[in-house]
């Protein structure tokens, strides 16, 4: 039976991890490529490398990682950050990376999607959107959730699939932060509306919240990042937990 | 050991590449005929399109080198399905090197098949060691069907399909043992010891 995925997000800044609460307040987490082998170590089903390196060097560093990720990580990563054409997702995908994700670069150029998607196959393009509700309405955020678009998320997402996206990472700019559980809401209806996986992002506090997503929220995979760097709630302990609640989990 | 990893025009050699190295392999990347007789283990690995990879493996022959080999030699996702007689992708023509159609999953679920997904009703010596909790990971929209001559493994997605397949020197599996964390590094190790 497919398996709930479980993905812990690794923030990396000149090839180094960092965490921090809302990108403030950042300190060295130590070496990705260790910190990534303990995760897959622990049961992650995935890993999410996102650069948030900006400088000029920034797609050398990126190549460099994934290379240095894909030679010791034996499960699927996905690297985004800053990804905006074809040539960027080759030099990725030929360093190791399994997928991109790529997020303002999709809505400045949405065709940027069907090219990528014919390029590499859908498989391997993962589309992130940043989503926040305005007075009601969902609407998509682009530079880490501070700039407003005019794209409603579930228009957006459904355009994006249909331009050949192979997966949706969803992150509520309303949850993120807060741990008081995902977006289950519109979650569950992008996993309705679209014949593709939905990542749900922003808001795991506690356990519950991941049987939340998974259930009411229909995720196929959940994705977290503090509560993992700062260990809060361990890998084993939640897949355990999951499991006992009968979710389908990856032992 | 000399493992030959088959080049052509399809994505994600690189990380077979790496996995053979964690497992002490030598393995390299190669089309040229003479390399690929002589290594002691082929690899067939490969993401991408059915069509376009036959006509790039025809083009330069690769297609009779393949169905000529006798050393233990393993398809790899795509791999698996070039293995196939036909595929439903493009209506193309495969190797045939195992008389088994390859379709499309019905748009029931999801499709692609996205993630880790077990393994059932094992039988052959490539997956000593594991039992049916062994989770793989999977992303393909198409399958092989199950054909109890060929089929080492199913897995179960609306339906059972053929995880894993086996003639002769031939192994080919559908999911990404690279991937597969120590699942999947019991499979390679496995198939290293053949």
């Amino acid at each position: 039976m497919l398996t709930k995925r479980i993905i812990p997000c690794l923030d990396v800044m000149n090839g180094r991890t960092v965490k921090g609460v809302n990108f403030v307040q950042l300190r060295d987490a130590g070496d990705p490529v260790e910190l990534g082998s303990i995760y897959a170590q622990e049961g992650a089903d995935e890993l999410v490398y996102l650069d948030i390196t900006a400088t000029v060097e920034k797609r050398k560093t990126l190549v460099d990682l994934v290379t240095r990720v894909a030679k010791t990580v034996n499960i699927p990563f996905t690297v985004g950050g800053g990804i905006s054409n074809v040539d960027d997702v080759k030099a990725l995908l030929n360093a190791g990376a399994d997928k991109i994700s790529i997020n303002s670069a999709a809505v400045k150029n949405p065709k940027a999607v069907d090219e990528m998607a014919r390029e590499f196959g859908s498989q391997c393009i993962v589309v992130a959107i940043d989503t926040k509700n305005i007075d009601g309405i969902d609407f998509v955020h682009t530079h880490g959730g501070r700039k407003p678009t005019v794209l409603q998320t579930r228009e957006w997402a459904k355009e994006v699939t249909d331009r050949g996206a192979g997966e949706i990472l969803l992150t509520s700019m309303d949850h993120d932060g807060v741990k008081n559980g995902f977006a289950n809401e519109i979650t569950a209806d992008l996993s309705s509306l679209l014949a593709i996986p939905i990542i749900a992002s922003g808001g795991a506090g506690k356990m519950e919240h991941f049987k939340e997503v998974f259930t009411a929220g229909k995720a196929d995979a959940a994705l977290a990042a503090s509560i993992f760097h700062f260990k809060e709630i361990s890998i084993p302990e939640l897949k355990r937990y999951l499991e006992n609640e009968g979710l389908s989990i990856r032992k | 050991m000399d493992v030959a990893v088959i080049k052509y025009n399809a994505g994600n050699v690189q990380s077979v590449l790496y996995a053979m190295e964690r497992l002490g392999a030598n393995a390299i990347l190669t089309d040229d005929w003479e390399t690929i007789k002589k290594s002691d283990k082929v690899i067939f690995p490969g993401q991408g399109e059915a069509s376009t990879a036959m006509k790039y493996l025809k083009e330069r022959k690769l297609d009779q080198l393949i169905s000529s080999l006798d050393q233990p030699f393993f398809g790899i996702c795509l791999g698996l399905q070039l293995l196939c007689e036909h595929s439903e992708e493009y209506d193309t023509t495969c190797l045939g090197v195992f008389p088994i159609r390859v379709k499309k999953f019905p748009p029931n679920e999801k499709v692609p098949h996205i993630g880790w997904n077990n393994l059932q009703q094992l039988k052959s010596p490539l997956l000593e060691g594991l039992t049916d909790s062994s989770y793989v990971y999977y992303v393909h929209s198409y399958y092989a069907e199950v054909d109890p001559r060929y089929t080492i493994a199913t897995t179960h997605y609306m339906h059972d399909f053929s995880a894993l397949l086996h003639k002769d020197n031939y192994y080919a599996m559908q999911a990404h043992p690279e991937k597969s964390s120590e699942v999947g590094e019991t499979i390679l190790t496995n198939f290293l010891n053949l």
